[in-house]
């Protein structure tokens, strides 16, 4: 029997690239691409490389967007995931982290009732937007998953049934074994995440798109309603005002000129 | 009429650009300098499937397009043409005769191999006194017991030192002029074949451009390549095909200089202001654009006729022409408007400005296209 | 469900249209109408209405806030040594429990084995109240165990708020508890209010938020949640206005501790955990500090950061010449970490530590705003680069516009005589 492993993915702007109106303040996505979030890369990554070893897996991953991110399913499957699903409904918009949790659960759900259990769901530790990295464990908590975060390091037994990962702490790691099915949050130190390929770019694609009703998801507990937390206020942070730019003829003098400053101010 | 790339075609882009800037870009300034063949590049290619892109997957070919194909070359080329004609010459002048030209065994046995790019393909066609014009071949074969017996040089050839397959013409009956040319797939070992000597060349640096040497070279009989006297055709319509990777390949070169130039006017500052508010620089750079999307228009056509199985002969040669063109007069204008720095090997359109010229020669110089177009234009 | 206009009471005032943060109100036919898909029940125009004509949502909905008080620190410590960050969330603690009311506590959640020593810590530091959870089950930290105590001790004593710090270990329960309890939670905090003019001052001086909308008076101390969101592009203030307790993990480094009083005593509660060795999924094999060079940038005075303009990893030698002179600590921006000159333990910036030392240098740094959000409340920031365009100089209070190969190789030779130089230049 194939091994089965859900990947949840995000498409995200890519926010090295967003840029600030100055007039307005206001962020601007124009021509901003999304892309691929970069920890999930890393999560898909690593199932890729346990079905490399172990031929006979089937991957899934799982989105939750606008219809566009199926551009993401694509782009998964031509790095050879073997399934896609993508779940989008406007009743689910606006959720925050709980409540996307609770949609992300009805789909797994839902692909369970189709596809009987799986084995282990791989999620990336935090998406460059939103930066909370609670998606991950939150779900993990609705399933009831023992989980495993910051995962740096993986191995998985012959028989596939036990995992041993490094876990990244500030100043180490903690060395964890547990048995599937989990979930593990991956970080970038992990591994490095292959291209998509020719033949995988040309190749079927199995794509669904599933909306609140084919998940049967409680509607009062998703969507921005539904959300325990909420927006209240955003800005930009204000700039610093402009400093001085110390000048001087040679290196040297600029050097004593600004040791002179800092002397000044107390701070050496 | 439909200008819109497919999502495949906008992935292959996103694949190659990505593979581009990673693995290619960082070694394309070295390459250059030490005239070093990227072997590990071509291996990495061959992984990503882009060394059989336009082939059927029954081959072990993508399944691509060949507008996809010209994505991939000028992905490539944007940051180094010598990596983007390793793809081309491999793809358009060895698997693609072999694909259209040769018998289900010859397929079933060259192209998985070629395809996955287990090994690398070249095409030898041009000699010493024989360039465009074939029927000068000097290299001679001749049929005795059941094996053919190959005689003489090729020279230019592009991959040459790397390749393991190689498509070569051979006259097997000087008396019928082109109609004598037959073509052959010879392989690296065989009995009396022979790598000659590497060229010492302007631009394209990292590419192996060789002598082929045949003495006595022995191969079997069913290494023919078409019918015996098959070989002009075989070469020629190789040639109309290959001329849309150069053309890619050339459009990528021009990319790659304009967008570099974009970055460095933004940067740098001369009198006060930005280069890139300097009317004078901007319209330049307005009038570059706009031949780079015309080559581009140019070379997806020839490559969509091509897929659609039209006569794409001319089209291609109009692509080649003018994307050779354009890249070379846009890469010179980049060297210029970076000024002292743009001569210097600290920036990149020096090299774009030696590889761009190599598109106006090879696979038929500008003047050969102008030949190839003006002979459609009055034929009967 | 959203709050309910009394259409027999509203005279059309529009008070409540202006009081409303979420612009869910407006006025049709001169009466109030409420857009439910923007209301949060936040009930601020409940209070303005001088008429009586809105109601609460029913309350069948809301959970009783009332019932939950105080504010818990989850005081994180490990291997028996209490995190800096819980020093900091414990003096933040304190003063958000006194804005909302005298007689709200700062309460630290201790959690592990063998630690009564750290309630004293705790005290010291201005917790009021300390809840001891211990059991060898809980010696190390796993997401079972701890996520089930605590979910325990918070049914059975209602915080209004919990907080963590936004270390591997918070960041990896907050999110658990949370969705057990099924409240909200904010990550990566960097600024928290509970007062609503606590958050314009703060506003009003650190942003461009246009606080004209916001009342003052406004007696509220709903949790206000500052973050920086969009790779720091965008700050968002985030609520939880209607489950309780409200939940956030803060930046380590950010929030200030207080004033440590030796020998400062409070009330200890002992927990006693429901915990069983089957709760726990996952076995801990083994936990390694590692071997590598231990960076502190949260605690150095100085800081020499060096990015992308060193050209290449052996910038890094001067970069730590550098730091060795003035006794500070190496950092690096995040395209020197992505180009793999230096480990990620050194980069400052969204994505990795924020700092606030007395002198930041940004070495061939151009400033990319996820790097200013990780250090532009440093003191004084002083920036070497050779593009005088560079986004760094907008926040330097120093810019020297020039090569860091020759500048900095100045500064480690005069740096000695600085105060001979100060003398002479004041004379």
């Amino acid at each position: 029997m194939a091994f089965k492993i859900i990947v949840c993915a995000k498409q995200v702007p890519d926010t090295n690239v967003i840029k600030i109106n100055p007039k307005t303040g206001t962020l601007i996505r124009d021509g901003v691409p999304s892309i691929l979030n970069h920890d999930d890369a890393n999560a898909l990554e690593e199932a890729l490389k346990i079905k490399d070893k172990h031929p006979d897996t089937h991957i899934t991953v799982i989105s939750m967007g606008p219809p566009q991110a199926s551009d993401l399913l694509f782009e998964c499957i031509a790095k050879g995931a073997d399934e896609g699903i993508l779940v989008s409904d406007r009743a689910v918009g606006g959720s925050d982290t709980w409540a996307t949790s609770n949609t992300l659960e009805a789909a797994v759900l839902k692909w369970v009732k189709e596809n009987g259990p799986y084995d282990m769901i791989f999620a990336g530790r935090q998406a460059i937007d939103g930066d909370t990295a609670q998606v991950g464990p939150q779900l993990a908590e609705k399933l009831g998953l023992p989980q495993v975060t910051y995962v740096e390091e993986f191995q998985i037994s012959d028989d596939l049934k036990e995992v041993t990962v490094k876990r990244q702490l500030e100043d180490g790691y903690e060395l964890i074994r547990v048995q599937n099915p989990c979930m593990l949050t991956t970080i970038k130190e992990l591994n490095e995440p292959r291209y998509m390929n020719m033949k995988g770019i040309f190749g079927a694609k199995d794509i669904k798109v599933w909306n609140a009703k084919d998940i049967e998801v409680d509607l009062t507990k998703v969507g921005l309603e539904a959300s325990p937390t909420n927006v209240f206020r955003s800005f930009t942070p204000a700039p610093k005002g402009k400093g001085v730019v110390l000048e001087g003829d040679t290196e040297k003098e600029v050097a004593k000129n600004l040791l002179i400053n800092l002397k000044g101010k107390h701070v050496i | 009429m439909n200008f819109q790339l497919t999502k495949e075609q906008e992935f292959v882009r996103k694949l190659v650009r990505e593979f581009a800037t990673n693995e290619v870009e960082p070694l394309a300034a070295d390459i250059d300098k030490e005239h070093r063949f990227p072997v590990e590049t071509v291996e990495k290619m061959a992984k990503y499937g882009m060394l059989g892109v336009p082939f059927p997957a029954e081959y072990g070919g993508a399944g691509g397009d060949h507008i996809s194909y010209a994505i991939t070359v000028e992905e490539l080329s944007r940051v180094c043409a010598s990596t983007g004609v390793i793809c081309s010459a491999h793809t358009s002048l060895c698997c693609w005769p072999i694909f259209n030209w040769g018998n289900e065994e010859q397929k079933k046995k060259y192209l998985p191999d070629l395809l996955s790019g287990k090994k690398l393909g070249a095409f030898g066609l041009t000699e010493p006194n024989a360039g465009t014009d074939a029927s000068g071949q000097q290299t001679r074969a001749e049929l005795v017991d059941d094996k053919w017996i190959l005689n003489g040089a090729k020279v230019f050839i592009t991959n040459g030192g790397y390749a393991d397959v190689f498509v070569v013409m051979a006259m097997t009956d000087k008396k019928k002029g082109n109609h004598g040319i037959s073509a052959f797939i010879v392989e690296k070992g065989d009995k009396g074949f022979s790598i000659g000597k590497t060229e010492d060349k302007m631009g394209i640096c990292a590419s192996s451009t060789t002598e082929l040497i045949f003495q006595n070279c022995e191969i079997p009989a069913d290494r023919l390549l078409g019918s015996v006297g098959d070989g002009f055709k075989v070469a020629m319509s190789t040639l109309d095909g290959g001329r849309i990777g150069i053309a890619s390949q050339a459009l990528g070169i021009a990319q790659g200089a304009f967008d570099v130039t974009v970055e460095y006017m933004n940067a740098r500052k001369q009198f006060g202001k930005k280069l890139s508010q300097m009317q004078a620089l901007q319209f330049g750079m307005a009038d570059l654009k706009t031949k780079i999307e015309a080559a581009r228009l140019l070379v997806y056509r020839a490559a969509d006729m091509k897929d659609k199985h039209l006569p794409y002969g001319e089209a291609a040669a109009m692509a080649k022409l003018f994307a050779a063109e354009t890249a070379m007069e846009v890469t010179t204008k980049c060297v210029q408007y970076h000024g002292g720095y743009g001569y210097t090997k600290d920036y990149p359109v020096e090299r774009m400005m030696r590889d761009a010229k190599i598109t106006e020669i090879y696979e038929g110089t500008s003047e050969v296209q102008r030949m190839v177009i003006a002979a459609n234009t009055f034929k009967k | 469900m959203a709050i309910k206009i009394l259409n027999d009471k509203c005279k059309g005032c529009s008070l409540c249209v202006k009081a409303c943060p979420f612009d869910a109100l407006k006025l049709e036919n001169k009466l109030a109408v409420v857009d439910e898909g923007k209301c949060t029940n936040c009930n601020a125009c409940i209070s303005k209405c001088k008429f009586d004509a809105i109601e609460a949502a029913p309350e069948a909905e809301k959970v009783d806030l009332s019932a939950y008080k105080h504010i818990w620190v989850f005081a994180e410590q490990r291997n028996g040594k209490l995190m800096n960050v819980a020093l900091e969330l414990i003096g933040e603690g304190y003063r958000l429990a006194k804005e909302i009311s005298d007689d709200t506590q700062v309460c630290a959640v201790l959690v592990g084995d063998g630690i009564d020593h750290l309630a004293d810590e705790c005290f010291a530091y201005g917790a009021e109240k300390v809840y001891m959870i211990q059991d060898p089950l809980l010696k190390n930290y796993t997401t079972d165990a701890y996520t089930k105590v605590l979910k325990q001790a918070i049914d059975e004593y209602k915080p209004e708020i919990v907080l963590y710090g936004a270390t591997h270990i918070g960041r990896d329960l907050a999110p658990r508890i949370a969705a057990r309890c099924n409240t909200g939670l904010t990550a990566d905090c960097t600024r928290l209010d509970v007062k609503v003019s606590s958050y314009i001052e703060y506003a009003e001086k650190n942003t461009t938020l246009d606080t004209s909308s916001l009342d003052p008076n406004d007696p509220s101390t709903g949790i206000k949640q500052t973050r920086p969101a969009f790779g720091g592009n965008l700050m968002a203030t985030i609520i939880c206005p209607r489950t309780r307790p409200q939940m956030s993990t803060v930046r380590p480094g950010v929030m200030q501790k207080r004033e440590k009083v030796e020998g400062a005593k409070g009330e200890v509660v002992n927990v006693k955990p429901e915990i069983s060795a089957d709760d726990i999924h996952i076995q801990i094999v083994d936990i390694v500090k590692s071997a590598k060079e231990m960076v502190s940038l949260t605690d150095a005075d100085i800081i020499c950061s060096g990015g992308r303009g060193l050209g290449d990893a052996s910038g890094f030698e001067l970069i730590k010449q550098f730091a060795d002179k003035v006794g500070g600590v190496v950092g690096s921006s995040r395209a020197a970490v992505d180009a793999g000159w230096i480990d990620h333990s050194h980069q400052v910036g969204q994505t990795g530590t924020t700092v606030k030392p007395k002198i930041y240098f940004a070495c061939g740094i151009s400033g990319a705003i996820q790097h200013l959000a990780g250090m532009q409340t440093s003191d004084i920031i002083v920036a070497i680069n050779k593009d005088a365009d560079a986004p760094i100089f907008e926040v330097a209070d120093y810019g020297i516009v020039g090569d860091l190969y020759k500048v900095i190789p100045e500064i480690i030779a005069e740096w000695d005589n600085a105060e001979a130089l100060y003398d002479a230049a004041n004379k």
